[in-house]
């Protein structure tokens, strides 16, 4: 788009115009806009920064990683922080405490991503069909996501997890099995707004089906406010798997992920505190960045929600 | 003739738990029928001929269609009967009994933690938005939402009880201590006190306080941001600038006239946490080998003893799902606007 005034105004003008020549245009110009804001939020601007350096961490961990996370080494076990070659120290069984939680870092990414994709897609689905069909279809749908809400989460994953097996995609699935029934809420609230407007009208008239409605009319306007609740349970995402994992439920041994980390430390806690502490910290960080990040989204995404 | 209106909510309300209450029940029966291990065999075990094997098959009713044994298995739900423990071949809902009190307990004693500091940190933090004590509040409110609490629960061991030993460590009570009052309600601080053993309430004190504090400190964090919002709405209202025009103290104004309007929205969060903390002291319990339902339920889930697992589900669901009702309720009857 090398439009006239994009060239004489400059990027920035193009960008803040209140005049947009294309459709494409008042998109861009509405995300930089965003963005001003959400930059003016500092809290917000250090979550996003603790994020993306652990998105590098995770990339580069072989580059990045002073030791094999795996090579054991018992005549050097327990080291205290700061030994030489291992600033972190080692574990129990002379891991360098470093080098796993850099791996460690891949897996927790990879937990969210993956719960980040498959709940809030669940309960789009669920909420935007139950809200646009209605009648029975929306009662019987409603019911159902009434059920999970009901559900105490953390049982109900155990339970889950115990009757799938143990293991990392088996927790991603609990997880996410007990996370998507808010999503359905927030897109059929959504939906039976959007539902009744002129525009979906004319787009029926038109001969458009109620798939076509749904997935191109429909959808698009849902995920702005899908992006910041998920944001805003990411951390509680990263607890939850923390905590399967402490539970021995999570990933498994000899896997660097951080809640079974902490519960391999928890053995000598009193003795070698850094063990458990260090893993810790990590997953404090992390998810107090995810929490930094999704109230400042809010602020820019959802003026209404915050105060 | 149309239902008055009073009873079509009844009976709508009745109809939408009983639906929830099945629901549950339907998740745990399908998790017990999709776990890999045959509950037939865990009865009878390998070396079982094959008409023992199939005797236990039928008694079990699994020769059944699927839907007769979801009745058989919602029959067993009503009369409490959960099947038994393989782990120590008692009835599950004995162990539950035995185990609900520790963690109720637990709970109790968070929950009210969570209350006496949670809601009047909220408050001031409303009345004096902006300043320090508000971003104190905050801060406060985000480091309880990003830590993991079985972390915070060994760091809390680890500084308390391993270095300052300013507390009891995990456990209820001290070695020496088991067993001495007799169990009442099962709740070691309420049985010592009606024995009048104050050596033993005080030890059970130094025990709990940790856990319960760890846990109190959650529920305040979500607490104290919820009373914070509920009072800044009321506080930009007009009858309060109205009070204010009038000479009312501030204090009056705040505590008389906008908490007094904050009372059941605040009661139902309170509800809500108090079900979280119920539920969510699994890994608490853990951390400090709590012998409540949450370190039975892991207990059992490690050595899969299925009935155990599926039996306290029930339970801590029913429970939630309960609390979740009883604040729907309280606001209706306590809020005419909600009506």
């Amino acid at each position: 788009m090398a439009d006239a005034s994009g060239q004489t105004g400059g990027l920035r003008a193009w960008l803040l115009t209140d005049t947009p020549t294309s459709r494409r245009h008042a998109r861009i110009s509405a995300l930089y806009q965003g963005w001003l804001s959400f930059r003016s939020n500092t809290m917000a601007m250090v979550g996003l920064g603790i994020l993306v350096l652990l998105v590098l961490i995770a990339f580069a961990a072989p580059l990045l990683a002073p030791h094999d996370p795996f090579a054991q080494d018992l005549g050097n076990r327990l080291a205290p922080l700061g030994a030489p070659g291992h600033v972190l120290g080692t574990d129990s069984l002379g891991r360098d405490i470093l080098s796993r939680l850099i791996y460690g870092a891949r897996i927790t990414l990879y937990i969210v991503a993956l719960v980040a994709l498959i709940a809030p897609i669940a309960g789009l689905l669920v909420g935007t069909v139950s809200g646009y069909v209605g009648g029975w279809v929306d009662m019987v749908l409603m019911r159902i996501t009434d059920i999970f809400l009901a559900f105490p989460r953390l049982v109900l994953a155990l339970a889950f997890v115990a009757a799938l097996g143990a293991g990392i995609e088996n927790a991603v699935l609990a997880i996410s099995l007990t996370a998507w029934p808010p999503y359905a809420r927030i897109a059929r609230a959504e939906t039976l707004t959007i539902r009744k407007s002129d525009y979906i009208s004319a787009i029926r008239l038109q001969g458009a089906g109620p798939l076509r409605i749904i997935t191109t009319h429909i959808w698009p306007l849902c995920v702005s406010s899908l992006i910041v609740r998920v944001t805003l349970d990411m951390a509680g995402i990263i607890l939850a798997a923390a905590g399967l994992g402490f539970l021995g439920l999570g990933a498994q041994p000899p896997s660097p992920e951080w809640g079974a980390m902490i519960s391999e430390g928890r053995r000598f806690i009193l003795d070698h505190w850094w063990v458990a502490t260090m893993p810790g910290l990590a997953i404090f960080t992390v998810s107090l960045a995810f929490n930094l990040l999704g109230d400042g989204l809010r602020d820019v995404l959802d003026p209404k929600a915050s105060e | 003739m149309p239902l008055p209106n009073w009873l079509r909510t009844t009976l709508l309300t009745l109809g939408s738990i009983a639906v929830t209450l099945l629901g549950l029940l339907f998740v745990t029966f399908v998790i017990g029928r999709v776990m890999p291990i045959d509950p037939v065999l865990a009865i009878v075990g390998e070396r079982a001929s094959q008409s023992t094997y199939d005797a236990v098959f039928q008694e079990l009713g699994l020769d059944k269609p699927l839907i007769v044994q979801f009745g058989y298995y919602i029959w067993d739900v009503i009369r409490l009967d959960f099947g038994t423990s393989l782990l120590n071949a008692r009835p599950v809902s004995e162990d539950l009994a035995r185990v609900f009190p520790a963690t109720l307990e637990l709970a109790t004693l968070g929950i009210f933690i969570g209350i006496v500091l949670g809601v009047p940190l909220g408050v001031v933090a409303a009345v004096r938005k902006g300043s320090w004590i508000d971003q104190v509040a905050r801060v406060v409110a985000l480091v309880g939402y990003s830590m993991p609490i079985f972390w915070l629960g060994l760091m809390g061991l680890l500084i308390f009880y391993g270095i300052l030993g300013w507390v009891g460590g995990p456990g209820r009570v001290g070695i020496f201590y088991v067993d001495v009052v007799p169990s009442v309600t099962g709740m070691i601080l309420i049985d010592a006190a009606l024995d009048g053993n104050w050596d033993v309430f005080k030890n059970a004190f130094s025990h709990i306080i940790l856990p319960a504090s760890l846990l109190g400190y959650y529920s305040l964090a979500y607490i104290s941001r919820m009373t914070r919002s509920f009072m800044l709405e009321q506080l930009s209202a007009e009858y309060i600038t109205t009070a204010r025009v009038k000479g009312m103290s501030e204090w009056d104004v705040v505590w008389k006239h906008a908490f007094k309007n904050i009372r059941v929205q605040l009661i139902t969060v309170i509800a809500l946490s108090y079900a979280n903390l119920l539920e969510g002291s699994v890994l608490t319990e853990i951390i400090f080998s709590w012998p409540g339902i949450g370190s039975y339920i892991t207990t059992a889930l490690l050595s899969a003893d299925m009935n155990a697992v599926l039996g306290g589900t029930v339970v801590v669901g029913l429970i939630f799902i309960m609390l979740n009702i009883f604040s729907d309720l309280l606001y209706k009857v306590f809020d005419p606007r909600a009506r």
